[in-house]
């Protein structure tokens, strides 16, 4: 279990991360980068886990939700925020600001999610999957057309209020949410909807109703990532948000194991360490060099092969794992 | 005795197949049905009708004195209908323990915001489902196996364990999909002691469909026989087994004649 005293795990990971954002100025800026990458890609991997894993609905537009909290997020730090707050705002005031934009990101993105999933959840498996990256190449679509927001240039000097504070704080958070829903009895609806619809109709389970819960949650944390995101690179463009984006997501949740938060989380560190590994040593060899700059086609073997040798994933040690079908 | 599930005229057209025409059908309190025919004759259609993953074409269907049409399966097995299938259809990533669980969450006061708060309301009603949950498996035996992969468990414990878990929704009906299909004789004969026990433990009705004529005339109360979605016949066992539209559908005409 990854947490057998779930609010115990959530005030020392919580603490852990005041502590973390505390000596961030001590710690080297690339480690800052690092870090700060490794936190957002846990809270979107484990968020899809949500509705890819447990939920057993398979959504490629992750990135969709992330971009709309992004944007929305960025929008309101950017625009909104100078005409409402005062003129040299103390910092205190413009944190919480900053908490409001997430949060508003996370809820619009969320609705977003409500918008696709109450109309999409009729459909299952293969066709699912196409309707979700519809809407995710839909969004980056209405994002490069909306000209307030920056058009195909999306938007530059977005104020950095991303520290590793925030988002450590929300990949805990994402992470408590997540396993403390599912671990529960009405979490167990999630998985008896992954495995057989009709059996769970049957035995008075709403599975509608815990496709919209997953999809609302779980596009509800891509938001605030998407919103950590932003205002951590400082600018956001439609195309940070493509297909590629929501692969990266899928990949992560199926390395590390569908249902499986530990496998997931040990997954989105590896995978976003494994580049920077990569970039470090491409000075070593022509070959390493090389094997760096494909990571797509890295990517897409990786796959091929934990699917055809381990398609419970690489991290599924305990019986936590939800069962490929 | 008064009449639990009610069937009138129902009748379900599959483009221009009628599945089951003009049914009527009484289910009473604390009754044991049976349903047989042979296969095709559109009993398992009858059990998709009434639990809702079917609407009929034309008639109503009434329930504990309350019409159905138009009600979604998990909302008639929160009025009280459970079921098993013909084909197991157990939740395959879980434990047999948490197969019940599931079902067990339908009466329950429940939700998100207990789950994620943790407080003593929540582990006080995750401990009364755990003690829920233990009693029923123990009932039928299957206490043992509580953290066993449900599809790792013997054929014949699978149809049990669907059957606890369909009681786990507290029925006041549970509708059996051909619960001995793949049973041997001496199987069989555990199952018909079951079916009785389970209808006169948790005092509720039983529509049974089945193929094999030992097990429905060893413990129906009442049969109906359908045949091409048609009502040919309703009676006792006795009566059944006599009738010669019965032996015709069965056995054919020519077994009559000579």
């Amino acid at each position: 279990m990854l947490m057998a005293r779930p609010r115990t795990f959530l005030l020392a990971a919580l603490t852990a991360s005041v502590v973390l954002g505390f000596f961030q100025s001590q710690i080297d800026l690339y480690y800052v980068d690092v870090l700060t990458k490794i936190a957002i890609n846990i809270t979107l991997a484990v968020s899809l886990n949500l509705i890819n894993g447990y939920a057993g609905q398979f959504s490629l537009g992750h990135a969709g939700f992330m971009a709309v909290g992004a944007y929305t997020a960025a929008a309101m730090t950017m625009f909104l925020g100078p005409k409402i707050l005062p003129a040299q705002a103390p910092v205190a005031l413009t944190l919480i600001w900053f908490l409001l934009a997430l949060y508003a990101g996370g809820l619009v993105a969320a609705t977003a999610g409500l918008l696709v999933g109450a109309p999409s959840l009729r459909l299952k498996g293969d066709y699912l999957a196409i309707v979700t990256l519809g809407f995710g190449q839909i969004i980056a679509v209405v994002f490069r057309n909306i000209e307030p927001l920056g058009g195909a240039l999306g938007l530059n000097g977005i104020p950095a209020y991303t520290n590793l504070f925030w988002v450590f704080g929300v990949a805990v958070l994402t992470t408590y949410v997540v396993t403390t829903m599912v671990n529960s009895t009405y979490g167990r609806g999630f998985l008896a909807t992954h495995d057989d619809e009709v059996a769970a109709e049957a035995m008075g389970v709403n599975t509608t109703r815990y496709k919209i819960v997953a999809f609302v949650i779980g596009a509800f944390f891509a938001g605030i990532a998407g919103g950590l995101y932003g205002h951590f690179n400082l600018t956001i463009n439609p195309r940070g948000f493509d297909f590629n984006k929501s692969i990266e997501i899928v990949v992560m949740v199926i390395v590390g194991g569908m249902g499986n938060t530990r496998g997931v989380i040990l997954a989105a560190v590896l995978l976003t360490l494994l580049p920077e590994g990569l970039r470090a040593m491409a000075g070593w060899s022509p070959l390493l060099k090389w094997i760096g700059e494909s990571r797509p086609l890295l990517y897409s073997i990786l796959l091929i092969g934990i699917m055809l040798l381990r398609p419970q994933g690489l991290f599924a040690f305990g019986k936590r794992t939800v069962k490929v079908k | 005795m008064s009449a639990l599930l009610q069937l009138n005229q129902t009748t379900i057209r599959f483009g221009g197949l009628t599945a089951v025409s003009k049914l009527d059908l009484v289910v009473n309190e604390h009754e044991l049905i049976g349903l047989i025919g042979p296969n095709g004759a559109g009993k398992t259609t009858v059990f998709n009708i009434v639990t809702g993953v079917y609407q009929p074409t034309e008639g109503t269907i009434t329930f504990d004195g309350e019409p159905t049409a138009r009600l979604k399966p998990y909302e008639l097995a929160k009025l009280g209908i459970a079921r098993t299938f013909q084909n197991i259809r157990l939740f395959a990533s879980m434990s047999v323990f948490d197969n019940v669980r599931t079902a067990v969450q339908l009466h329950r006061p429940h939700g998100v915001r207990n789950a994620l708060w943790r407080g003593r309301e929540f582990h006080d009603s995750e401990k009364g489902v755990e003690t829920q949950v233990m009693d029923l498996l123990d009932i039928f035996n299957l206490g043992r196996f509580r953290d066993s992969d449900s599809k790792s468990l013997p054929y014949g414990d699978q149809r049990r364990l669907e059957i606890v878990r369909a009681l786990a929704t507290k029925p006041k009906l549970l509708l059996l999909d051909e619960p001995a299909a793949g049973m041997n004789p001496s199987e069989k004969t555990e199952l018909m002691k079951l079916i009785q026990f389970v209808k006169d433990k948790f005092q509720i009705a039983v529509l049974l469909v089945e193929h094999d004529m030992q097990v429905v005339m060893g413990i129906c109360e009442r049969i109906a026989v359908l045949d091409y979605g048609v009502k040919i016949a309703e009676g006792s066992p006795v009566e059944i087994r006599k009738n010669p539209k019965v032996i015709e559908a069965y056995l054919g005409e020519e077994s009559i004649k000579t």
